[in-house]
């Protein structure tokens, strides 16, 4: 085995790990080392478990010595986006009015990690309540990309797509209410897979907007996503939405196999003011994809530009219900105050970020009496229309094939003092969200600057079959060649 | 896509309507900033009216999970200390808050 195990993906490591040619203890090592290394360059990490991680890992290894057949994840260590509740692990959010939180409960997919034998390295930095394209947003400072410090990974999971990408984890696990795993993942040039609305069980994370949220993993191929996939699906009692069918085993689905597959390419996804690299990669792409016998097509998703528009009045509707539970009562930051209505105004002044505080605002507005028809209800007919348009195009294709965003990672502060520049660097993510539907990114080529350029495979709803097989596919062809983080 | 000083989409009073029923208190510079985000934003979200909708019903859920139904029973442990370890003020095994009623 080389001295570099923190390198490893979650399937070489789990073979290594089986064979007994390394142990969890010293693969857990490996990761916490590299994590001591390379954190003060990334800030990556929000809190760092150390002993928890090696006490699991402990156990994974007694598992791995045992005669049972170890579990899919045993001794693999993960890095956990801060949204998730751990139980005895701070769960802040990246935000100041969750500083001091402690769950006293496990997350359902924090639990079937667990069953999983899975090691949990630490929580990773976001955009305060998951709100945010760049992780700036986090109160307790930025991430930096591994490819270029001076640069963001991307946002909301910047710190689990970064932590991914400089191998401090193997995997992460993220959230994606509008691009938040897609968009960090090609920004830092990883894969991330978004599965359909109700695969996964949200139960134990912090909510943002729970008619688009959806949790997946953060990988450095697509197999190691199909593989936390199987580990993270499946209906949960505790999150009614959660879908009861049956969860496939996605490994087997990795056949390799492109004949055959009908690509969709929506022309009203290549825009202008697309950075020109970004275009090239993609369509370069699509090339790779006919050479081995898919077949590509121009479709139209006509309600494409009104996406954004929608989602951040759906989103932010939400949300403003949402954190409508951070009142300084039961948990959490509370402020000095005389008296109650006092307390709740400036608990919530000095608790939330600006972010946090814009999408309260604008989500209240839009609910408010004499706004609620002309901006949530409008909002939520547009979303309508956009789910019917992805119907009507998977009459005629089997994946969707897109850039995942329209450029590779900008400048720190290059839009912190615009929001909706910022949002609009979710343009090519957000309608999924709006239509519920599975999509994952993976890295298709770099520009000049060797910043990594992210493709968007969107399925059908339950077709995380389809998408994996195409993007393991593309992955084992080898015609995209990858380039590993520069700045790390 | 430079944006401009957008016209004001919404007043100040508005602002301030809004934000204490949403429990915050602003300051004057944020009023101001949040009069001039939430203007820029309203104005950008207006091309929504430019679709014809009428007919068109709202969809407010996605997924196939449906309304499932379960018994009323405890499932969790109880954890009464666990629970209060993180309340800004406690008391006991209650929450302490500031006086309510005179």
């Amino acid at each position: 085995m080389n001295d570099e195990l923190f390198r490893l993906t979650i399937n070489d490591a789990r073979a290594a790990l089986r064979k007994r040619e390394i142990s969890a203890v010293e693969l857990t090592r490996a990761c916490l080392e590299r994590i001591s290394a390379t954190e003060p360059k990334l800030n990556a990490f929000l809190t760092v478990a150390e002993s928890e991680a090696l006490t699991q890992a402990q156990a994974a290894d007694q598992r791995l010595a045992g005669t049972q057949p170890a579990p899919a994840l045993c001794g693999i260590p993960l890095g956990i986006k801060d949204i998730f509740c751990v139980r005895g692990m701070r769960t802040t959010c990246a935000s100041r009015i969750l500083e001091n939180f402690v769950p006293p409960f496990d997350a359902t997919v924090i639990v079937r990690l667990r069953e999983a034998g899975a090691v949990f390295l630490g929580k990773l930095n976001m955009d305060e309540f998951a709100m945010g394209s760049s992780t700036e947003n986090s109160a307790f400072g930025p991430t930096r990309n591994p490819y270029d410090l001076a640069r963001v990974p991307g946002g909301s999971s910047g710190g689990s797509a970064a932590a991914v990408a400089a191998d401090e984890c193997l995997a992460s696990l993220g959230t994606d209410t509008g691009g938040s795993i897609r968009q960090p993942a090609a920004l830092c040039g990883i894969v991330g897979v978004k599965p359909t609305y109700s695969r996964v069980s949200r139960y134990g994370i912090v909510a943002f907007a729970s008619s688009l949220d959806q949790v997946g993993p953060l990988t450095k191929t697509v197999r190691d996503g199909a593989i936390m996939m199987h580990a993270l699906a499946g209906v949960d009692p505790r999150d009614s939405t959660c879908s009861a069918r049956p969860v496939p085993d996605y490994e087997s689905a990795l056949n390799g196999e492109l004949r055959n597959l009908r690509v969709g390419v929506p022309k009203e996804f290549f825009v202008e003011g697309m950075q020109p690299a970004v275009d090239d990669a993609v369509r370069a792409t699509l090339k790779h994809l006919e050479a081995a016998g898919a077949t590509a097509r121009e479709i139209s998703l006509p309600h494409s530009q009104y996406a954004v528009a929608t989602y951040y009045l759906i989103a932010t509707a939400e949300a403003s219900a949402n954190l409508a539970r951070y009142d300084g009562i039961r948990y959490g930051f509370r402020a000095e105050a005389e008296d109650l209505n006092e307390l709740y105004h400036r608990t919530r002044a000095l608790g939330f970020g600006p972010e946090v505080k814009r999408r309260i605002m604008l989500g209240t507005f839009a609910l408010s009496s004499g706004y609620y028809d002309a901006y949530y209800l409008k909002a939520q007919r547009v979303r309508t229309l956009i789910r019917k348009d992805f119907e009507a195009a998977f009459n005629t294709c089997d994946v969707i094939v897109t850039p995942t965003s329209p450029t590779t990672a900008f400048r720190l502060g290059e839009k912190t003092q615009d929001p909706l520049q910022m949002y609009l660097s979710d343009i090519f993510t957000i309608s999924v969200n709006l239509a519920g539907l599975p999509a994952l990114s993976m890295p298709c080529g770099y520009d000049s600057d060797g910043l990594p350029i992210g493709l968007q495979i969107i399925g059908p709803a339950f077709g995380e079959e389809t998408i994996l097989r195409a993007a393991d596919a593309l992955e084992r062809s080898g015609s995209i060649a990858r380039r590993r983080p520069s700045a790390v | 896509m430079p944006l401009r000083m957008a016209e004001a989409k919404i007043s100040l009073d508005g602002v301030r309507h809004v934000a204490r029923l949403a429990r915050l208190a602003l300051d004057a510079q944020e009023e101001a900033k949040l009069q001039h985000d939430l203007s820029s934003i309203l104005e950008y979200v207006e091309k929504l009216t430019e679709l014809e909708l009428s007919g068109v019903e709202p969809t407010a859920q996605v997924g196939d999970a449906g309304t499932p139904m379960r018994d009323d029973v405890v499932t969790n442990e109880p954890a009464a200390d666990a629970v209060l370890a993180n309340a800004p003020a406690r008391e006991g095994f209650w929450f302490k808050v500031p006086k309510i009623i005179e």
